[in-house]
């Protein structure tokens, strides 16, 4: 394998997320339910929309779930499966899915910690399954970005980044 | 591990800004956030020390814009050049579309530059990557300083070449970039690959941006094969 595989996201796959998702928070009454690859990218977004730059805590929650995962290794454990971190009013509750995304849930005082925790276990498990379906699938079949698509994105390019 | 978005119609792909300490990786991603339209880029975000040390990463996220209905989007990161930061300079690799290594051009430097290339190739491997086989270019930055290394010294040490088992890819390629010189050529029976290089002043500017359009060119090229 040259890079890290490339996967893609299907119209029907993020409606099953979105359903997934939208589940949960319903159970838990939390405010914002987002997936997040592990390279820091973000793949969907339910709930309330969140208020801040959204690129940038996708990049943020990868790097924290990755420097959790080797501070785990470090104390003998294979991985955190969950993490935690609480503020006064808002608080987050991020879960592994199946080694490849993550699962954060924002929320606030209107519920507590332990129904978070409670809901996203089934989640957990109908996300994985969910996701290793995805990614078996690979990004077989799926079409390729077109030549004109290359042409026009190296114009962009140039006039971006300066001819 | 570009992520193709069908759904929301998005492409990201994560660049990777590489090499030794002080060597420039996060001046050139300032000099980006500087000139780059704001309507075109994200939040430049630091996690460095209170010295300006880049601690974990910088991340920049540039829109490339709506192409063929795809909303296009580079993820620019460095990792801390310091040895003893290599746990979080690995964590940053994970799945990256494109690397650029910065090489600090200081003949001083030669051999932090020859370590940190190793570290990038190991740390790379431990992911299941090569780095051969994916987009990579290198800058070398600093030549305006008086005591920078020849170009020739450089390529010696940072860029020799691996070899191309590919009988497809085993002809001659020109470096679109450095009239005369060729990025695949055969050396005396043997079929050698070369990154592209470019050079940099990065404080300045110069050389940043043709460097990163190298880079994510490439990007986009793997993108369809």
């Amino acid at each position: 394998m040259a890079g890290a595989s490339s996967w893609s996201l299907r119209e029907d796959d993020s409606q099953r997320i979105h359903v997934i998702l939208a589940e949960l928070l319903r159970e838990c009454n939390a405010r914002t339910a987002m997936i997040v690859d592990r390279a820091g990218q973000m793949v969907s977004v339910v709930g309330e929309e969140p208020v801040f730059d959204s690129v940038a805590f996708a990049s943020l929650t990868a790097a924290d779930f990755s420097a959790n995962d080797q501070l785990a290794r470090m104390i003998g454990e294979p991985e955190f499966g969950s993490l935690f971190h609480q503020g006064e009013k808002e608080s987050m509750y991020l879960a592994d899915i199946a080694r490849r995304v993550i699962l954060v849930v924002l929320f606030d005082n209107r519920t507590t910690l332990g129904l978070v925790k409670l809901r996203v276990r089934q989640t957990v498990v109908d996300l994985r399954q969910m996701f290793e379906a995805m990614f078996k699938r690979g990004s077989a079949g799926q079409p390729k970005v077109e030549i004109d698509f290359l042409g026009e994105a190296e114009d962009e390019i140039d006039k971006l980044f300066g001819a | 591990m570009s992520m193709i978005n069908y759904a929301s119609r998005e492409i990201n792909c994560k660049l990777v800004y590489y090499g030794p300490g002080l060597g420039g990786k996060t001046t050139n991603l300032e000099f980006v956030y500087n000139k780059v339209a704001p309507n075109s880029r994200g939040k430049l975000i630091s996690l460095a020390t209170e010295t300006e040390r880049t601690l974990f990463f910088d991340f920049l996220p540039v829109d490339l814009g709506t192409i063929r209905g795809f909303k296009t989007r580079f993820h620019l990161y460095t990792v801390p050049g310091q040895v003893y930061y290599n746990a979080s300079r690995k964590l940053i690799l994970k799945g990256v579309d494109g690397v650029v290594f910065v090489a600090d051009s200081q003949i001083e430097r030669m051999e932090a530059n020859i370590e940190s290339m190793q570290n990038l190739y190991d740390n790379m491997a431990q992911h299941g990557y090569n780095l051969t086989g994916i987009p990579f270019v290198i800058q070398y930055n600093k030549r305006d300083l008086p005591n920078a290394a020849t170009i020739r010294e450089l390529q010696a040490a940072l860029n020799p070449g691996w070899g191309v088992e590919d009988p497809a890819r085993q002809r001659e390629l020109p470096d679109p970039y450095h009239e005369g010189e060729s990025l695949v050529e055969q050396i005396e029976g043997q079929w050698i690959e070369r990154a592209g290089y470019f050079e940099a002043v990065a404080m300045s500017g110069d050389g940043v941006f043709d460097t990163l359009k190298a880079v994510s060119k490439l990007v986009l090229k793997s993108l369809g094969s």
